[in-house]
């Protein structure tokens, strides 16, 4: 750090902005990961000895039955089933349509571009309501189907534009030529655009991926009564919600019992939340190229 | 014959687009179902809507639904809570990610620097639950918050932060920073990597230190994204939704955690007063184009472009 200060002028004034500003970076970055590696110590730490207090980075007592009574709780195996099938579903669906949608509209000769364009920008800024979209769904007797993780979110048109960008990017010639090779527009798209467009549609593949696996709300309020159909973040909710939800206090609700007579509660959302994290801090470092891109290019064209 | 040549360049147009209409067309009508036929449904804010009755079996009744609406007093409140929350979340979350992207922008380390980018980004990416359970974690009374409060006697006895009605608009906003500062740096930073270096070496020249550099060249260089971005979230204050607030909450503080989704959710759906719910929602919608009409108009005026 003090060579840093000195390069950059070498003035008193500077060098105490550096070493304040690099003071102030560290903290935020304490701050962040502090709760991740906390959670995780508890995970990891014999619930009887967790209740002592204590446990900060690393674990006391080390024990994996925390993950052992959770996994035995089989509502939680379904509902990482389920998590998974939808993450898996939903990232791919959301790829195909946004892929395709953004293909036709990127080129400039499509007759239907503006229309298909505005259809797409109007659902950002507009959208018909808990009430009436909850009556939709009823209607097209989706509650209680796996498929409402699926369709209702098919098409979003933040990738669409994000992806449109891309392609607009790319070099033109490269699909003349196919085209005078006798290509179509779908032979186009799949053999020239789409091998071209991997690093968007990695970063959109993220983005659909994140919002699969952390969605609860669907599950909440179209399935919520229906076991099969769980999801992990759903069931963590639950969890997190009944078991104290308020730290500690009086408004503190029973819940979570079947678990809590082998292990305490605290432990067991400890370990939840971290089964519901970790895929995505497993993934995530992969990706951080891609999506800085994706992200800000998307927000440059719109 | 001249009907005959439209029908043939129309064939023509067919069969040189054919795909591209196949590409784009069953997806404009996929989201006309799930995105545009639910405002079909504002119909229900006029009824008293029965589920299973046909359309013209439905009672009608006007605007008796929005008339209660505008008499509920908790109404009122809920719509306290719902802008409060957005105008502290909209400062909050404007204010520390330029802060921030400014700051990381002067860090010359690289490998500290794109350390604490990953770092900053990463919640950005966890549920709204997980985010609730580890702020409900942290601020519990045996909470490292506390513990940390109690160490530097701050505090005599430990503070029940989510148990404190006043303090859940805090709450909230300072778990959203925590969530998605990095995120939201992300779009300024880019911008800032846009802004002519030969601007700052003149002011080097001129004797600028880093902070002045910072305050006169980099901030007014992103000036333009700010704005835009700005404009954009105006648009959608009063659709905040309610994941924080559902998360966060509990009945001790639900008169300051109750927002307009969240009032939809316990006063519509889950007592089946469908019309009544539908009725928020409109008033939802209404008024978040309103704003959003408002904060372009103004934005047009100054720098004569539309966002929208």
């Amino acid at each position: 750090m003090p060579q840093t200060a000195v390069k950059s002028g070498g003035k008193a004034s500077d060098r105490i902005f550096t070493a304040l500003l690099y003071a102030l970076m560290t903290t935020v970055g304490v701050v962040t990961l502090y709760p991740f590696i906390n959670i995780l110590a508890i995970s990891l730490n014999d619930s009887a000895d967790t209740v002592r207090g204590g446990i900060y980075l690393w674990p006391r007592s080390f024990t994996l039955d925390n993950y052992r009574t959770i996994f035995q709780y089989s509502n939680l195996l379904t509902a990482f089933g389920n998590s998974v099938l939808r993450t898996v579903l939903g990232t791919f669906a959301g790829l195909f349509s946004a892929s395709l949608i953004a293909y036709s509209l990127s080129r400039k000769d499509f007759v239907a571009r503006r229309f298909v364009s505005l259809a797409l920008a109007f659902t950002l800024y507009f959208s018909g309501g808990l009430v009436p979209v909850y009556m939709l769904i009823r209607d097209l007797h989706l509650l209680n189907s796996f498929w409402v993780y699926i369709l209702p979110g098919l098409v979003s048109a933040w990738n669409v534009f994000i992806l449109r960008s891309y392609i607009d990017g790319l070099p033109f010639v490269l699909q003349e030529s196919a085209k005078l090779d006798g290509a179509n527009d779908l032979q186009i798209f799949a053999k020239v655009i789409l091998p071209l467009c991997k690093p968007v549609l990695a970063t959109i593949a993220l983005f659909l991926a994140v919002g699969q696996w952390n969605a609860w709300f669907d599950t909440f309020l179209y399935n919520g009564g229906r076991t099969s159909l769980t999801t992990l973040q759903y069931e963590l909710m639950k969890i997190l919600q009944n078991t104290s939800a308020s730290g500690g206090n009086a408004a503190a609700v029973h819940g979570g019992q079947e678990l809590a007579n082998r292990v305490s509660p605290e432990s067991i959302r400890m370990s939840i939340t971290i089964v519901a994290t970790v895929p995505i801090l497993v993934v995530y470092p992969f990706l951080q190229n891609y999506f800085v891109k994706g992200l800000t290019l998307g927000a440059v064209k719109s | 014959m001249q009907r005959v040549r439209k029908g043939g360049t129309s064939f023509k147009l067919w069969r040189e687009q054919k795909w591209l209409f196949l590409m784009s067309v069953p997806f404009v009508l996929w989201i006309f179902v799930f995105n545009y036929l639910p405002v079909w449904g504002w119909t229900m804010a006029f009824q008293n809507f029965r589920p299973g009755r046909a359309f013209g079996d439905q009672e009608w009744v006007g605007l008796s639904h929005f008339a209660e609406l505008f008499a509920d007093e908790r109404f009122y409140l809920v719509l306290r809570n719902t802008l409060g929350m957005s105008l502290l979340g909209l400062f909050v979350g404007y204010t520390v990610p330029i802060a921030f992207a400014l700051l990381l922008n002067e860090m010359r380390g690289r490998v500290f620097k794109r350390s604490i980018q990953t770092i900053a980004y990463l919640p950005h990416f966890v549920s709204w639950v997980i985010v609730a359970g580890l702020v409900t974690k942290m601020l519990s009374v045996d909470g490292i918050v506390n513990e940390l409060l109690m160490l530097l006697h701050l505090t005599d006895e430990p503070i029940q932060f989510m148990a404190r009605e006043h303090w859940f608009w805090g709450v909230v906003t300072m778990s959203d920073m925590w969530k998605e500062t990095g995120w939201n740096s992300i779009i300024f930073l880019a911008a800032i990597v846009g802004i002519d270096p030969e601007l700052h070496e003149a002011a080097t020249m001129d004797g600028a230190g880093r902070f002045r550099r910072m305050w006169h060249i980099t901030l007014p260089g992103i000036r333009p994204t700010i704005m835009v971005m700005l404009i954009l979230s105006i648009g959608w204050l009063t659709s905040i939704g309610f994941e924080k607030q559902y998360l966060l909450g509990n009945p001790i503080v639900s008169d300051y955690s109750e927002v307009l989704d969240l009032y939809v959710l316990n006063y519509g759906i889950k007592v089946g007063r469908y019309s009544y719910g539908t009725a928020i929602g409109i008033f939802n919608s209404v008024v978040s184009i309103v704003l959003l009409l408002i904060s372009n108009g103004i934005f047009k005026r100054m720098t004569k472009e539309s966002v929208i």
